[in-house]
């Protein structure tokens, strides 16, 4: 066992085993049968309800109990040894590090093996579905403005109308979100403007967000006129939900951060049949072709038309690279120098 | 002769089970030279990976510093999907990492990498670990960097390798066994065109084998042609032993006989005649029987391994007929001769025998002043020589007991004979295909005997 | 007629060649094959009897050597009655061969078919009472007048021939005309002797019954 502890261990309670991490949400979805399937989960249940729903016609027998948390507290847990049959994250690099470090077991079925090899890590580590980051805007308050395709266009923007933007702008707080980190960490190495980018966001005074549905709820009430690097399900859902317009989604066309969602059944799990019974659901949502009323987008989606620039971040080893403490202290205080300038 | 075990088989079985050993070698040693380029690969990447982690060690405000580069664990990527571990110290104390991987050796040097297989978390890894020192303001630091990963790939890599190269194995045995195959057929067409040739040789071709034949199999050929050589002599030996034999008897009885008869001329004596006369016919019994037994012994003989030379059976009535001509004539018997060609393949020295016998038969039973026919002809499939004689006919006792072996007609009298020679006859034409067909001359004075041979 | 004899066995030699001079005909032995070569090097033979089992050697290679330079028939005397040996022997140039023991009327008749065969020889005519007899051809010829005999009848005739002016008993003429395997009454050769009696009177030639001793051919000589 690792005796080294992350940085983000500051941010857990190290009491006990339970309450290592905080339940954010909780649900029980009675079977008919004994078995209960208890999956730890970072997606809300307003967007991951209809999975359970679909499951629960194909296996009335097995009740569920759902607990939503944080990406970082999930971790925590299953490191903890916390009783869970099947832990869905959006942070890929720490269930990336959970199977590399032996936390989680390996699974095989027919639909596994269907998966692309870049959705899936060893047997252990599934993708299901793939979301890329945006950009959101509030059309009212950027009214008259041309939208950016790029981040070249994006800095000009910023750059050109720091009233209009001053205090307006929103992003990932990466110190507390494994997600934005995540995200800044690749932008970093996959374009060389990212500091730049920081840089006028920083000048701007700019909002951090723990998570991104404050954001767009933030940029919808008008609070935020943009909100960077959201991610787009959450987005594209409320947009469906209220549609006036005021909302908006801008891709970048230079660049995008493609993220996936991985599902891994836990070292200690009991229910290891009916947790790769719901791998197998979501492998099977995961892999359809067309996004159609699934709240989550599928794993090919975002290799649609614009498919040339699709790539999503790979699963392995250098996902491990950041979570390195070391690594994190360096970039967190690069960034912090970069964001925090006023 | 019952066939044990076939050379060619053995040979292909052999070449088999060395194409066989030479194949489970190879996919061996594939395998072995397989899973060990695995490894080295794995090995070169795990030193790179830690030699590039090495390199961005670096010392600040007497402190040292460490940035993992992306490209030290992204290349790890390489080899398969390995879990991976690292852990980099300075001065034995913990940076970062994993601080329960195996420590590396003793000892290790700067710049070297030394690398080690171990165990962790329930799984072999491979470890490479590099050692630098990092001057942290005046004091120098060894930090070492061990980067650790998985064999999984490493193995399914091997695997991989391993099964390509026993499908290979497996083709390269196919194919070896059906080369074998071949190459065995091949060696042994010689021996199988000797065998031939010495099949196709006549009963009594006893010549010495020349043919060109491959150096192993000239001791065979040595010792078949010593073999033919000492059957030909022992053969000779003992015709030339039968002949001395039937020489040393024959001559005296020939005295006796023509003694006897000398003497039946100066002897007036009726009884001391009659006594003579038997004497004669005692002689020429024997020696009739004598010849007789010969003649069926050559028959069982020449039989087994029967010769099938082109023979007109006009020619061989001619022929036979001549050589009786004298005999009959003694007695005023007219040997009449209607000959149609009618071509056979067989043995002409049996069938002169056969025919001798049938028609010395004929003419031994033959009233004085009578005519015995020869006729050859073809009926369907068949030729056949018939003898048709004047004679007593063949009694009324049933026709085919008189071929058995030392029956002779019911009606015979006085005349020497020793029941052999239709026997010899029925033989011979048996060995032929053919069968012998005795009958009642057509009116009803006489025999009719046919040797029935399948024409050619 | 000249026979040359090789035989080793001299039992059965002198036999032959008492019984050969009985019949009126001139015989010269050799035991081995040397001496019968230096015999048809000193004389001509119209027969040759050849043993084919002599002590210094093969009497059928002898055959083949000396076919080459003489014409003179052969008839081999055989042991073996092995059909590949006689074939043997007259493919090494055997007129005839007979196979010991033989019944002497049998050699006779072959000796005479082999003559025949190779041409006969004039000098063998036998004048009889003004008649010419062949006994090769079995012909019996007075001036235009040409009897062919049967073949008993020329054996008989030639018994009369060799013995002329004798009277011949019935016994005599039954051992040198018939085989020993036959029972041949004595009344038989009655009926011979009368056949051939008629036969013979159509050239003027008569065969004389002398009661109780035999038979006599009349010459016609005083």
């Amino acid at each position: 066992m690792r005796i080294l502890g992350f940085a983000l261990g500051v941010i857990l309670s190290w009491t006990g085993a339970i309450l290592a991490y905080e339940v954010e949400e909780e649900r029980f979805y009675p079977g008919t049968g004994p078995v209960v399937l208890r999956v730890i989960s970072t997606a809300d249940l307003a967007v991951f309800e209809p999975y359970l729903r679909a499951f629960q016609t194909q296996r009335p027998d097995i009740s569920i109990a759902y607990t939503v948390t944080s990406s970082t507290d999930l971790y925590a847990a299953i490191r903890d040894g916390a009783p869970f049959d099947l832990a869905l994250s959006s942070a890929m690099d720490l269930q990336f590090q959970l199977a590399n470090d032996g936390f989680a077991r390996s699974y095989r079925s027919a639909m596994t093996a269907d998966l692309p090899d870049w959705a899936r890590w060893r047997d252990l580590i599934f993708a299901f579905s793939a979301e890329r980051a945006v950009v959101v805007v509030n059309g009212e308050r950027i009214a008259g403005l041309p939208l950016p395709a790029t981040r070249q266009e994006l800095i000009a923007l910023l750059r050109d109308n720091p009233a209009r933007f001053h205090g307006a702008v929103g992003t990932y707080d990466v110190r507390e979100s494994g997600l934005g980190y995540l995200f800044a960490t690749k932008e970093t190495r996959s374009t060389d403007v990212y500091w730049r980018l920081v840089e006028v966001m920083g000048r701007l005074d700019p909002k951090l967000y723990c998570c991104s549905g404050q954001m767009i709820d933030d940029v919808a009430a008008g609070r935020l006129a943009m909100a960077y690097n959201v991610l787009g399900s959450y987005a594209a859902e409320r947009l469906a939900r209220d549609s006036g317009g005021r909302v908006q989604i801008l891709r970048m066309e230079d660049f995008e951060n493609i993220m996936l969602r991985t599902a891994i059944i836990p070292r200690n799990a009991e229910q290891v049949e009916a947790a790769g019974a719901l791998i197998d659901l979501l492998l099977e949502t995961g892999v359809r072709a067309t996004a159609d009323d699934w709240p989550l987008p599928p794993l090919g989606e975002t290799g649609g038309a614009d498919g040339a620039g699709f790539s999503p971040i790979r699963l392995g080893p250098a996902l491990m690279v950041y979570l390195d403490p070391l690594n994190r202290r360096t970039f967190l205080a690069e960034w912090e120098n970069a964001m925090e300038q006023r | 002769m019952i066939p044990r075990g076939s050379i060619g088989r053995r040979l292909t079985l052999l070449l088999a089970g060395v194409a066989a050993l030479l194949s489970l070698l190879s996919w061996g040693m594939v395998t072995g030279l397989a899973r060990q380029a695995a490894e080295r690969t794995q090995d070169n990447v795990l030193a790179a990976s830690a030699i590039t982690i090495a390199e961005t060690l670096r010392s600040e405000q007497g402190e040292v510093r460490l940035e993992l580069p992306y490209s030290a664990f992204s290349m790890l990527d390489a080899i398969g999907e390995d879990r991976v571990f690292y852990r980099v110290t300075a001065a034995g104390d913990l940076l970062t990492g994993y601080a329960d991987l195996p420590p590396p050796d003793q000892g290790l040097a700067p710049g070297q990498v030394d690398f080690a297989t171990g165990l962790y978390s329930d799984e072999v890894i491979r470890m490479a670990s590099v050692l630098r020192v990092v001057l942290a303001g005046a004091q120098p630091i060894p930090v070492i960097v061990t980067v650790a990963q998985t064999r999984q790939g490493v193995d399914q890599i091997a695997a991989e390798l391993s099964r390509l190269a026993a499908v290979l194995s497996v083709a390269f045995f196919v194919v070896a066994v059906a080369l074998s195959a071949i190459a065995a057929r091949t060696s042994l067409r010689p021996l199988n065109e000797i065998a031939a040739a010495v099949s196709r040789r006549g009963p009594s071709d006893l010549r010495p084998l020349r043919r060109a034949a491959p150096a192993e199999l000239a001791p065979l050929m040595t010792a078949l042609n010593r073999l033919m050589d000492r059957l030909g002599q022992s053969i000779r030996r003992s015709e030339d032993f039968i002949a001395e034999a039937a020489h040393r008897v024959r001559t005296p009885l020939a005295t006796v006989r023509t003694q006897a008869e000398i003497a039946l001329h100066s002897v007036s004596d009726e009884t001391e005649r009659q006594r003579l006369r038997g004497i004669i016919r005692a002689v020429d019994e024997s020696s009739r029987s004598a010849g007789q037994l010969l003649d069926h012994a050559t028959v069982a003989f020449r039989a087994d391994d029967l010769a099938r030379d082109p023979i007109d059976l006009a020619d061989l009535a001619r022929q036979t007929a001549a050589t009786l001509e004298a005999t009959a004539a003694l007695r005023d018997i007219h040997l009449q001769l209607n000959l149609a060609p009618a071509k056979v393949a067989g043995d002409a020295v049996l069938l002169d025998s056969a025919l001798r016998n049938v028609l010395d038969n004929a003419i031994k039973y033959s009233p004085e002043d009578t005519t015995v026919s020869i006729t050859v002809s073809k009926l369907g499939a068949m030729g056949q020589i018939t003898i048709t004689d004047q004679g007593p006919g063949l009694g009324d006792g049933p026709v085919e007991a008189l071929t058995e072996r030392f029956r002779r007609g019911a009606n015979t009298g006085g005349i020497v004979g020793s029941g052999l020679g239709l026997t010899i006859a029925r033989d011979v034409v048996a060995a032929h295909g053919g069968h012998l067909a005795l009958q009642h001359a057509e009116n009803g004075r006489g025999a009719c005997v046919s040797l029935v041979l399948p024409l050619a | 007629m000249r026979y040359l004899l090789v035989e080793d066995n001299l039992e059965l030699a002198e036999a032959l060649i008492s019984r050969l001079v009985l019949d009126g005909h001139a015989v010269d032995h050799a035991a081995t094959l040397a001496e019968a070569e230096d015999c048809l090097a000193a004389a001509l033979y119209d027969l040759i009897l050849l043993d084919v089992m002599l002590p210094d050697g093969d009497g059928r290679e002898f055959l083949a050597r000396s076919r080459t330079k003489i014409e003179t028939p052969v008839i081999v005397l055989t042991a073996r009655s092995q059909v590949s040996d006689r074939v043997g022997a007259l493919d090494q140039g055997a007129d005839d061969y007979i196979t010991k023991p033989f019944d002497f009327s049998e050699l006779e008749a072959r000796c005479r078919a082999v003559l025949r065969r190779r041409g006969g020889a004039a000098r063998n005519q036998i004048t009889l009472g003004g008649c010419q007899f062949d006994p090769l051809s079995g012909t019996l010829s007075r001036g235009e007048m040409v009897l062919e005999l049967k073949n008993r009848e020329i054996r008989m005739l030639e018994v009369f021939a060799r013995h002329p002016g004798q009277i011949l008993s019935k016994a005599h003429l039954m051992d040198r005309l018939f085989s020993y395997d036959a029972a041949v009454t004595e009344n038989a050769i009655e009926v011979y002797v009368g056949r051939l009696r008629r036969r013979i009177e159509t050239v003027g030639l008569k065969i004389e019954t002398v009661r109780g001793l035999g038979y006599r051919i009349e010459t016609g000589a005083p």
